[in-house]
């Protein structure tokens, strides 16, 4: 790893000052995904602007949304979101514990993996994604591969979830990494349904067809594998089939 | 106690390696010491136009750069069983004037600190001129495959075979039943926990001093100094402390371990290089590799007539040091196992391709060979429609038929087969299976079993081995033995023998290994062979310490004195010595070394044998499979620490499940690594492996050695790749599968017409 600065900002107005104070700046959450970067020499940054001194951890709960702070662990997301226990569940199903005891809600949000778990919770669950500039709809922050409407520099601060009747997520798991090889999250917005699909595609997405066919109370229908990924360890078809699988698996984990 | 001890006395190793008291390599620092790392290949087959090293040495912190024309004077890392003949493929420390694979060294940077040799090796620039590249067996054996080594005649380098090919011809001729198979053994990386590591100094009178994690320093000394370094043995000294893992990957000499002793001598100051995982993927030896055909001919009833072999053994891009003999000496001589084969045949081709090179991995070659036979008599089994016990038990040879000669020049010994099988059947509940698939069934699942009855070749090398010892003033005794631990627990189970045999508490014992200053002899430990050949060494010291205890004690006591509980007892009366007041009297004179060796100094190799049955589960809609049970009886010959043992079937077999469902070196047709890192290599993890693991034995002591043991570090491994496979065929209802059977290949194969 390159030598780099590391900047502890106790302030939003700091960090980001820090961040545009010349070089090249990364924040810093829990560093398992950005550490690992450095290490292979994927990124060198400057410096590094930590952001676990302002204060952006907690869970909230505000009407029907649950907010949870940018810099909240995984394992305290797993354990903390009772107001959405599906979730409480996908976190709990991130990584392994080391993972889960030093990973963000907001390093992932930020950082936008199309195999990551929380990207689909955020489109399922409606989310509002609060940063130190304004809001973004879940809808519209995720743009596809490791990209989102985060501008340079703009802080994740904390996410909104709407809280659902009932929701569940099920993760077909990478052979090696245990990421997502396809999740599917799905939420029951007292009748108004979202199906948020992970690690098939390039990026998340929802599953329209799905949503529709779930509201009507019809068939549930087939992935096409068109554009869906393929790597050594799934074919597109492949991807596809856990598409309906993992949807199924969701479905019947809210009954 | 005749043989050692029985006990599974806990590890005394372990509050050391559990309370970060371990001492492994990359925990060594020295004043001003250096730090190396190695420029490597990016392309799997390129020339190399120019090296220039100007801007690396700009790099603050860069101290030196050294590329082949610097280190062409040493010799190549040698291939100890160059199969080859004539055609060398010689391996030098950097590349020359071509690069053969992904990983190949290129250049040696050394600087101050690990990121500025880092950034140094970064702005080196290479001129590469790329080539063609062949990346598998397959692309390598083509007609007109673009050569690696171009005075070979092809890049099949050599033809090994053994058995008799006119008899198995005549018995597939007129057999009546032929089971035909096309088996692939993918290949494998080691993975061990710690990474290769090597701190290497220099001493202008002492010479050369490298710490480096090893299998056993003193062959490993021998090759280093006369043939790379080219400099008498005893002017190195090899240190290997503790050691994270091995798996036959660390028996060998790796480029830099020279490159850190030739820094050191240049510069004048201690070097140490620390492998990342990226390069343990890249360079550490690879295992397994190999495609075969493979047909079994049976008569009417199921016995079986011939077994023919052909395997195409991917060695890599150079010869590795034991690489060649994997398929061939270690493991070709083992093919057809302990059934009653009349004609067998085992050809092996040594083909070399654009990859990391190959060499032994957890069994070397044994499970490779049992692999092969396992699949094909449950093939055979299914085709004629017997039970897969059924045709086991009518082919596996008898007490009454050993020894048996097995064609192949083998000749088992000792065993009890037919005993082993029937035992495992009661250990796993075979009777209960038809209602537990019947279960699994009802919930969507389909359960299948598998068997395999493997038996191994271990210790099969050396002749000998060697123990020393030194007994303090304060009764101390400290025992060097030739052999080395990688995890396995040897501190504690030589420990438990010598203190077994000398009547003293273990606490009173420290064995020690890994120090070529300590001791310059030994046979490391690789095979399954350490306490075959360790144990009798250290039974030899014993008596031989004994023998010098009591010839002293008789001149103290004046007369005739019997040793016994850590006691020397005059006979006439109540005086005795204990070990500590002999060697306070006579300082050194109990120390001593003893050469343990095989009857007739003859290799006497010992068969570890048993039967391992698995079920799985699979999901046929998402094409998991869980390992639901898993048992296994062995014949180990005398266990010496039965936990030790058993710790040694779990994390066999945990790889030997690995290899089968999960893990895969892939490489594309340009030959770039696609698993080069944790996060698309998979491993098992705790909950891959079966709930629980019902092991037994039911032995028989090995006549070969003294303490009637067997070996049993590499026999899990070998049981579960066909155990754990078969269980997934028969899944599939007799649908074939190679490894790993990932959930994408067993869901198509479920979901297949
Ligand atoms: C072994 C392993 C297994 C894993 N398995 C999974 C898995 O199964 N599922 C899964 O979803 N993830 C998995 N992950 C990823 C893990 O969840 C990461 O922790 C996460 O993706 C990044 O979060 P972080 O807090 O570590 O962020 P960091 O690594 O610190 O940062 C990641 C990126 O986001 C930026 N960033 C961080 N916080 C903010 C913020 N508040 N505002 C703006 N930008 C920000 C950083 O600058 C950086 O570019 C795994 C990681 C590892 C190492």
């Amino acid at each position: 790893m390159r030598d780099f600065a590391l900047v502890r900002p106790a302030s939003l107005a700091d960090a980001a000052a820090a961040f545009s104070g010349g070089g090249e700046a990364a924040y810093l959450a829990g560093g398992h995904t950005l550490i690992p970067a450095m290490k292979s020499r994927l990124r060198m940054p400057d410096a590094l602007v930590d952001l676990s001194g302002l204060g952006l951890s907690g869970i909230t709960r505000d009407g029907n949304r649950l907010w949870i702070g940018a810099m909240t662990r995984h394992a305290d997301v797993a354990t903390g979101a009772t107001a959405i226990p599906g979730l409480a569940a996908l976190a709990s199903g991130i990584g392994d514990a080391q993972v889960r005891n030093r990973g963000t809600l907001g390093g992932s949000v930020a950082n936008n993996d199309p195999a990551a778990d929380y990207p689909a919770a955020c489109l399922a669950l409606d989310a509002l994604i609060e940063t130190d500039r304004g809001s973004h709809t879940a809808d519209d922050f995720f743009q596809g591969m490791f990209t989102t409407a985060l501008a340079d520099g703009e802080i994740i601060t904390r996410i909104g979830f709407s809280i659902p009747a009932r929701s569940a997520y099920a993760k077909f798991r990478h052979p090696a990494s245990r990421y997502a090889v396809v999740g599917v999250y799905v939420a029951d917005h007292g009748g108004q349904w979202r199906v948020a699909v992970t690690g098939a595609g390039p990026g998340v997405f929802r599953w329209a067809e799905a949503e529709a066919a779930i509201a009507a109370g019809g068939a549930l229908p087939a992935m096409p594998a068109d554009d869906l990924n393929s790597d050594i360890h799934a074919g597109p078809d492949y991807r596809a089939h856990l598409c309906g699988v993992m949807l199924k698996q969701a479905l019947a984990c809210l009954a | 106690m005749k043989f050692g001890t029985g006990q599974s006395t806990p590890r005394v190793e372990d509050a050391r390696l559990l309370t970060g008291q371990g001492r492994y390599t990359d925990d060594m620092a020295r004043p001003g010491m250096l730090y190396g790392t190695t420029l490597r290949s990016p392309h799997a087959h390129a020339a190399i136009s120019s090296i220039d090293i100007s801007a690396a040495l700009e790099v603050p912190g860069v101290v030196a750069v050294y590329t082949h024309a610097d280190i062409a004077g040493y010799g190549p890392i040698p291939c100890l069983v160059p199969l080859s003949g004539e055609v060398k493929t010689p391996r030098t420390l950097l590349a020359g004037d071509r690069v053969r694979f992904v990983g190949d060294g290129v250049a040696f940077v050394v600087a101050e600190t690990r990121e500025a040799a880092r950034a140094g090796a970064e702005a080196i620039w290479v001129e590469y001129e790329e080539l063609p590249a062949v990346a598998s067996i397959a692309a390598a054996i083509a007609p007109d495959a673009p050569k690696i080594w171009p005075q070979a005649a092809s890049n099949s380098l050599f033809d090994w075979q053994v058995g008799n090919p006119d008899a198995v011809a005549e018995a597939l001729a007129k057999a009546a039943h032929v089971t035909r198979l096309r088996i692939i053994q993918n290949r494998v990386a080691p993975t061990s926990m710690e990474v290769r590591a090597a701190l290497g100094e220099f001493d202008a009178e002492a010479g050369f001093t490298l710490t480096t994690g090893s299998q056993g320093v003193a062959s490993m000394r021998r090759e280093l100094s006369k043939v790379i370094l080219k400099v008498p043995e005893d002017q190195v000294r090899i240190i290997t402390h503790d050691v994270g893992g091995g798996f036959g990957m660390k028996s060998f000499i790796y480029p830099e371990y020279a490159l850190v002793l030739h820094a050191a001598r240049q510069l004048g100051k201690p070097v140490k290089w620390t492998g990342e995982r990226s390069d343990a993927f890249q360079t550490d030896t690879h295992g397994r590799a190999m495609e075969s055909e493979a047909a079994l001919a049976l008569d009417a009833e199921g016995r079986i007539l011939a077994l023919k072999v052909e395997t195409w053994s991917d060695l890599g891009a150079y010869q590795a040091q034991f690489g060649p003999a994997i398929q061939t000496m270690a493991g070709g001589r083992i093919m057809g196992g302990v059934y009653r084969i009349p004609a067998i045949q085992n050809l092996v081709h040594g083909v070399v391709t654009n990859t990391t090179p190959v060499d032994a991995y957890r069994g070397a070659g044994r499970p490779e060979s049992a692999y092969i036979m396992e699949r094909l008599i449950e093939a055979a089994a299914r085709e004629i429609g017997l039970g897969v016990d059924e045709i086991r038990a009518k082919n596996l040879l008898t007490p009454a038929e050993l020894p048996h000669a097995n064609g192949l020049g083998l000749t088992f010994d000792i065993g009890n087969f037919p005993a082993v099988l029937e035992r495992a059947k009661q250990v796993a509940d075979w009777a209960g299976f038809p209602a537990r698939k019947a279960a699994a069934a009802a919930r969507g699942k389909r359960l299948g079993r598998g068997m395999a009855y493997y038996v191994e070749i271990a210790g099969g090398g050396g002749t000998e081995e060697h123990a020393d010892v030194k007994v303090a003033a304060d009764g101390r005794i400290e025992m060097a033995v030739g052999t080395q631990s990688n995890g396995q627990g040897h501190e504690t189970a030589y420990g438990q023998v010598l203190a077994a045999r000398l009547g003293v508490p273990l606490e009173q014992i420290r064995i020690v290994q890994g120090d070529t200053a300590r001791m310059e002899v030994g046979g490391g430990t690789g095979g399954s062979r350490s306490m075959a050949f360790g144990g009798g060494a250290v039974l030899q010291c014993a008596d031989d310490m004994i023998a010098r205890g009591t010839a002293l004690a008789e001149a103290d006591l004046g007369g005739d004195v019997d040793y016994g509980d850590g006691l020397f007892k005059a006979r006439g009366s109540n005086a005795t010595l204990s070990w500590a007041e002999l060697a306070s009297r006579h300082p050194g004179a109990l120390d001593g070394r003893s050469r343990y060796t095989t009857k007739e100094s003859k290799p006497a190799p010992t068969f570890p044998n048993g039967c391992h049955i698995a079920e799985v589960e699979l999901d046929p809609d998402t094409g998991v499979i869980a390992v639901t049970r898993y048992a296994l009886v062995d014949d180990f010959g005398v266990l010496v620490n039965p936990m030790l043992v058993e710790g040694q079937i779990h994390g066999g077999i945990a790889q030997g499940l690995g290899q089968a469902v999960l893990e895969n070196i892939v490489y594309d047709d340009a030959g770039q690594l696609l698993t080069g890192s944790f996060m698309d290599y998979g491993i098992p993890r705790a909950d891959q492996m079966p709930p629980a693991v019902t092991f037994e034995t039911l032995n028989t002591p090995s006549p070969t050695n003294p303490l009637g043991v067997k070996g049993c570090g590499e026999a899990g491994t070998i049981g579960a790749m066909p155990s754990v496979i078969n269980a997934i065929i028969d899944a599939l209802d007799g649908k074939q599968v190679e490894m790993p059977a990932t959930p994408e290949k067993l869901w198509r194969l479920a979901n297949a017409a």
